[in-house]
């Protein structure tokens, strides 16, 4: 069971690295999208250091989402998801497996790297060991939505638009709590409540998501 | 109760003798309750006559939770008991709830206007409610997205379980959210118990518009339980052919 999971994940991690999409197309698209954001509200620095934590959290969670499609599209159009359900290994761990790995592979790195990308929007450097935390947490439960998201959604030609009207409302939680776990304006207690309620959402995802998962890869085999 | 519905030919024969005496009641109470809301009521002391639209919206926003409970109850039934009609109640009652979503959007709205001077505050009520709406919008655009009735109802009930669990965490996380930024001041409803004289014309109205869903849902069903026969008749002409 052990190397089972461990063969999975280096496979996935594998093929997240090597192909195309993954953790460095998504970082040029929080580049491209921080371009935008002076463009669409104005060069004020005043005004863009207010919004920097809510931007780079709105960056985080659109480009974790561009990935969603990957995490079960491609296995279940040549065959591999069908191979990897006949095996031994639990359908609900082998989708806690893909995400787990679409976290280590595509979220985490971008979690690290969004809160300095934020220094181009004039970011509060205080703020920045706060807002990584908060990512790092947020980003396991953006993770695991997408595997939700991306498993209900995998056989589907022309996903498209459908995932993020899926996702996205599963997203306003750890938005809210995510970005008050980085606010500055409130008192340290405040703060931490807010990381630990973060912290508890995640706990949650973490258990909803080897069985939403899997029912929904189940639905594509019957 | 629930294995005597399971037969679909049964299920429609309770539904014909059913839904008359629904429809009936429905103008009954709806009678009954714009009677009590536009003319036996009074006017608020504060509100003057625009508390009248409370009696469209409240009930509205009502429903729009109570459908989304029992399409989530439905999908759990369908899932553990594979109930034949479980998951065609859950999908006959998306378009239902996401409308009285909206219809409680849209009066909440109009209300909002003359109280507030305002079409639209971000407040934690209006923002979870339109976070409802858009897990109805993507329940239904589920069931668009498939062919095969099957596959799609297998789908749907996850998202329409993961969505009810999601909903109090939406709910909690947009009540903190809202306290945190802005006291909720302008939008409780101070004052004391609401009085018997609204009382009445408030809750006939929410039996109406139950009764109301209650004809709208078991018709789709209706319609949904002929549409899979005329898709099984056609497929199976193919077959002959």
């Amino acid at each position: 069971m052990k190397t089972m999971i461990f063969t999975l994940l280096r496979r996935e991690m594998q093929l997240s690295v090597r192909q195309s999409g993954g953790a460095g197309a998504a970082l040029s698209f929080i580049l491209a999208f921080l371009v935008l954001i002076p463009l669409a509200i104005g060069p004020d620095l005043a005004t863009l250091q207010r919004l920097a934590p809510g931007l780079m959290w709105l960056a985080l969670l659109l480009a974790v989402l561009l990935t969603t499609e990957r995490l079960f599209q491609p296995d279940y159009e040549d065959g591999s998801l069908d191979l990897m359900s006949l095996s031994t290994l639990p359908l609900e761990l082998m989708c806690l497996v893909k995400a787990l790995s679409h976290w280590l592979t595509v979220s985490l790195p971008l979690a690290i790297a969004a809160p300095f990308f934020g220094l181009l929007l004039a970011i509060d450097i205080v703020v920045v060991p706060q807002l990584l935390l908060a990512m790092v947490i947020g980003s396991l439960a953006l993770s695991l939505l997408a595997g939700i998201g991306g498993a209900v959604t995998g056989g589907l030609r022309r996903g498209g638009v459908l995932v993020p009207l899926l996702i996205l409302p599963l997203y306003v939680p750890v938005l809210i709590f995510g970005l008050a776990a980085s606010q500055t304006t409130l008192t340290p207690s405040g703060s931490t409540s807010a990381l630990l309620v973060l912290f508890a959402i995640t706990l949650i995802t973490l258990v909803v998501q080897p069985w939403a998962s899997a029912a929904a890869v189940r639905a594509y085999f019957r | 109760m629930i294995q005597v519905l399971a037969n679909p030919n049964r299920f429609l024969k309770i539904v014909h003798a059913v839904l008359p005496i629904a429809w009936g009641l429905t103008a009954l109470t709806f009678a009954a309750g714009l009677y009590g809301a536009i003319f036996s009521s009074p006017a608020d002391y504060q509100q003057g006559e625009t508390v009248r639209i409370m009696y469209v919206h409240v009930p509205a926003a009502w429903m729009g939770l109570f459908v989304y409970v029992l399409m989530a109850i439905a999908s759990a039934v369908a899932l553990i008991f594979r109930h034949p009609l479980a998951d065609m109640a859950a999908k006959a009652a998306a378009p239902l709830g996401a409308a009285y979503c909206f219809l409680a959007l849209v009066t909440g709205s109009i209300w909002g206007k003359p109280m507030w001077g305002t079409w639209w505050v971000w407040d934690a009520r209006l923002t979870s409610m339109f976070v409802l709406m858009l897990l109805y919008l993507g329940y239904i655009a589920i069931w668009r997205s498939f062919d095969d009735p099957h596959r799609a109802a297998s789908l749907a009930r996850v998202v329409a379980l993961v969505g009810v669990i999601n909903i109090p965490i939406v709910k909690f996380s947009v009540d903190w959210w809202n306290t945190l930024h802005q006291p909720a001041s302008v939008v409780k409803m101070a004052g004391p118990a609401i009085d018997p004289s609204m009382l009445w014309p408030l809750l006939t109205m929410a039996i109406a518009y139950t009764l109301f869903f209650l004809c709208l849902h078991l018709t789709s069903m209706e319609n949904e339980i002929m549409a899979r026969k005329l898709r099984a008749a056609r497929l199976k002409a193919i077959e002959n052919r």
